[in-house]
This record gives structure tokens, sequence and C-alpha cells, in this order.
């Protein structure tokens, strides 16, 4: 042991030698196999890379399913998400019927440049208005044009990629539950 | 034909092979490095992958600004490219390409060729020297230590070859070789091409131009077409060298169909020789000044005279 501990504290001139050639072909071989096999690089401008459907690349805004209900305004850590809106009195239908109101969507903007994309929004969302995007070509030359609005948001909706599918034997969505309940038949005996 | 005419003619010829081979061998560094490293190089000037890369380099240099250091030693700075470049132009003239090729049959070629590249270091020297930077000042220092313990078992191991061929001609040696060379001249071999790796202070031995110690060593300075001409030196060094081995040690033109096919097979050779001169540079880290110094008079140094010793064993007893 201690034999062997000086040997390698010092090993003669012969050792050091026989030491140095494995590694320089070892060397060697490394780039040559390399250089056999295909190259890493993807062509990005011209090959698109693909993105697992979690990306969070962009974050999509689906209009139809918002109502105004500021919870991602107000859960966002740096408050980058802007919302105006406004109530609109809805006509009854009926005669002597209630009027109804409804809430209107003036404004929804993220500002990306503030954006840390923790994904908080889309958490809470009740609605599921909010949705990851892998689409990340958005860059802009200045700072300020990275404030988008939300017909712009509502443009990267159809790049949001579809759901994954549930793992086998989990339970059935709620909504899916729900549909397939019988309905509910009236009690005899009542009327 | 008009002995001007036939000169001038030599010598575009000379200066368009000059070009086309060292950019060949810059874009063959470029794209074997890539892949080596599993990188793809350069995919888009030119079209095809990015074959055209060096010569849009070569129009970025010019037209980048000609810097010169306040305190530089002005024409001395500015000459050293061209000494650095030139010798590898004038060593190139009298190499033959096959038995009849050559630009100038130099009756001792070898001697001339070798003379000419060692004038190489002048330029380095001067650029480390006249820059007025401390780093470049370092980096010439450290060339010239390294260029010239290098030179003498280059020198040796020619002077092997030239032995057992009995003529000093590049010509001569080429046709007095014999494939049973490749096997006892190979630690000659082996000398030549790692004294001609740390000539063109490339890695393993690119201690003069150490990035991580002084910044470009002495090449620190420079900018734009003078810079253009030193990393083009570094290439046509390849090509001499190879080129130089191939005609010593692998017999040139010599191979089957050599009648018709000689240029390629001096092409051919030369261009392994190139490749693994680059693959060595991909492969290996750098050597440390003093490991450079020791490598080359403790191991190249002996084994050049051995090999010089059994070359001149060999004739003698041959001969008698």
């Amino acid at each position: 042991m201690t034999e062997q501990q000086h040997s390698q504290e010092s090993p003669s001139k012969a050792s050091r030698f026989s030491g140095m050639v494995p590694g320089l072909i070892k060397g060697l071989a490394t780039t040559a196999r390399t250089l056999a096999t295909p190259s890493h690089t993807l062509e990005y401008p011209d090959v698109k890379p693909y993105l697992p459907p979690r990306t969070r690349g962009v974050i999509a805004l689906l209009e139809e399913n918002c109502t105004n209900c500021m919870l991602c305004a107000r859960e966002c850590p740096d408050w980058c998400i802007y919302i105006d809106s406004h109530k609109e009195t809805l006509p009854a239908t009926t005669e002597g019927g209630r009027e109804r109101q409804r809430n209107v969507l003036d404004r929804f903007a993220i500002d990306f440049s503030l954006c840390m994309y923790c994904g908080i929004c889309i958490e809470v969302c009740p609605f599921d208005a909010l949705h990851w995007s892998p689409e990340f070509e958005y860059a802009e030359f200045d700072m300020r044009d990275l404030l988008h609005e939300k017909s712009k948001l509502g443009q990267w909706m159809p790049t949001v990629p579809p759901p994954p599918a549930l793992d086998p034997n989990s339970a059935e969505p709620q909504e899916i539950t729900a549909a397939n309940k019988p309905a509910r038949t009236v009690p005899k005996g009542r009327s | 034909m008009n002995p001007v005419l036939d000169v001038v003619l030599r010598l575009v010829i000379l200066l368009l092979v000059f070009v086309v081979m060292s950019l060949v061998v810059g874009q063959t560094e470029h794209k074997v490095m890539a892949h080596m490293q599993g990188r793809l190089g350069p995919m888009y000037a030119g079209g095809y992958h990015g074959w055209a890369q060096l010569v849009a380099d070569a129009v970025k240099f010019v037209q980048k600004e000609d810097v010169c250091p306040r305190d530089s030693d002005r024409w001395v700075f500015k000459l050293a490219p061209a000494v650095a470049l030139s010798p590898y132009l004038v060593a190139l003239a009298a190499i033959p390409f096959t038995a009849t090729l050559v630009v100038a049959d130099v009756s001792a070629g070898s001697l001339f060729v070798l003379a000419a590249i060692a004038v190489g270091i002048l330029g380095v020297l001067m650029a480390g020297w006249s820059s007025a930077n401390k780093y470049s000042l370092l980096g010439g220092m450290r060339a010239a230590a390294q260029l010239l313990s290098y030179e003498l078992p280059m020198v040796l191991s020619v002077a092997s070859v030239a032995l057992a061929a009995g003529t000093l001609s590049l010509t001569g040696i080429a046709n007095a070789w014999h494939p049973l060379w490749l096997l006892w001249q190979l630690p000659g071999a082996f000398v030549f091409l790692t004294a001609a790796v740390a000539e063109l202070k490339r890695t393993p031995f690119d201690m003069p131009v150490a990035e991580p110690e002084i910044v470009m060593g002495p090449l620190t300075e420079y900018s734009g077409l003078r810079f253009a001409f030193f990393m083009l030196s570094e290439y046509a060094g390849i090509v001499v060298m190879s080129l130089l081995f191939t005609v010593l040690f692998l017999g040139g033109w010599h191979g089957p169909f050599s009648d018709g096919l000689g240029l390629v097979w001096t092409l051919l050779k030369s261009a392994v020789i190139s490749v693994v001169i680059i693959w060595a540079r991909v492969s290996w880290p750098r050597l440390r000044e003093d490991q450079l110094q020791r490598l080359a008079w403790l191991v190249l140094v002996p084994l050049a005279l051995a090999q010089l010793a059994l070359t001149a064993g060999w004739v003698v007893l041959s001969s008698q």
C-alpha cells in the first residue's frame, strides 16, 4: 500500500510516458467517434425545434372563457396582467322579464417584459381562459413592444397543444361523469 | 515559350494553388473540427454546407479597421504578417507535386524548403516584438524558443531521409522512395510530423498563442487583413508541411497508376496528413512551456539522432 502510494506520488519517467499514450489515443478515438456520429445541431431557423407540449413559451388567452374575475391579475406576482372591463345590461328576452347583466372584457394585456413565466395565472384561472403555448418567437426590438393585448394573446390560442391524455385507470373527468349521470326522475306520488 | 512569360505564368499558378489549397485546408478544419465536436460548422456561406465561409471571412476582414497601436514599431508591425506568410509561398514553389510538376525544381530542394520555412519564425518574432504589448512579447518569445528548438529535430529527420535517398533534391528523394521506408523511417517520420505541428504553433504545441494565458500571443494587436494573413499563414503552413511530409516520407506521387494519377496521390496523401494535424488539434490539450521544451530536447532530438544513425548505418552497409 505504501509502496503504491509512493509510486503514485513520483512515477518514473517511463510510467509517466506509458500513462500518457493511452490517454492521447483515447482522445483521438473519442473525436473520431464523434466525427462518425451525426451531429446534434438543429438548424434552428430552417428546422423548427421539437418542443414538448408542456413547454412554457407564451401565455395564450381564450377570450370567450374569460369572465373578468381578475383572479389572474391579482395572483400575478409581478402584476404584469392588465384587465379592464365593464358591465353591460341586456334587455329582457321575454316581456316582463328581468334584465340581465354581463361582463364585457375591454382590455386584457400581459406585459411579457415583466412576466416571469411562473404560470400562476394559468393555474388560478377557474374557467381555463389562459393556456401555455410552446410558441416562443415573439422577440421585439423595443422592450415596450412586449406588452401584448388580447388580440395578440388570442392569436396564440391555435398553437396551444391539446391537453395530454389521462393516465390509464384514472378517474373520469368531472364533466363526463356529470353528463353520464342518469337524468333525475320525478318520484311517484308527487305532482 | 518566352522565359519571362513562363516565370510569370508559373508564379500566378503557384499563387492560385497556394491560396486555394490553404482555403481548402482551412475549410476542412472548420468542418472536421465542428463534426468532431458534435457540431455542424459553417452552413450558410455559399449555400452548400458553408463552402464559402473563408471567402466571407476574408471579405469581413478587408472591411475591418487596420489598427496599429500607438507605441508599436510601425514598419515592423506592418511587415510582420507578410514575413510570416511569404516563406510558405516560397517553400511551396520548390515542392514537387509529381516528378515533373514543380514550379522551381531546386537541386537541393529539401534544404531550400527548410530554410524558407525557418524564416517564418522571424515574422512571429517581429509581430511579438513590435506590438508594444506584453502578451505579444511573451508570445513572440515563446514562439521563437519553440520554433528554434523544434527546428533541430526536423532538420535531423529530413537529413535522415536525404541520406537514405542519397540526394537533397525533393524530387530525387521521392523517386528513391520505397514502401519499406514506411517501416525503417518511421521514427524519423514521427519526429518530422511532431516538429511540423510545433513549427505551425498548433495544438498541442500552441503555447505561443495560448488564449487563456496571453490573449492571442503575437497576434493580440492585429486586426483586419493583417490578422487574416496570419490565419492564412497557419493554413498555408499545414499545406506546406503535409506536402513536404508526403514527398519525404510517403513517396509523394508513388502509388497504383502513378503514371497518370501521380498528382492525385500527392494530394490525397497530403490531405490525409492535413486531417491528422487537424485531428490532433481537436483531440489533445496544450503542452506546458517546460513540457514542450523537454519533448523537443529529450525525446525528439535523441530519436532523430538515432534515426540518423540507423539510416547512416544502413546506407554504409548496403553500399559496400
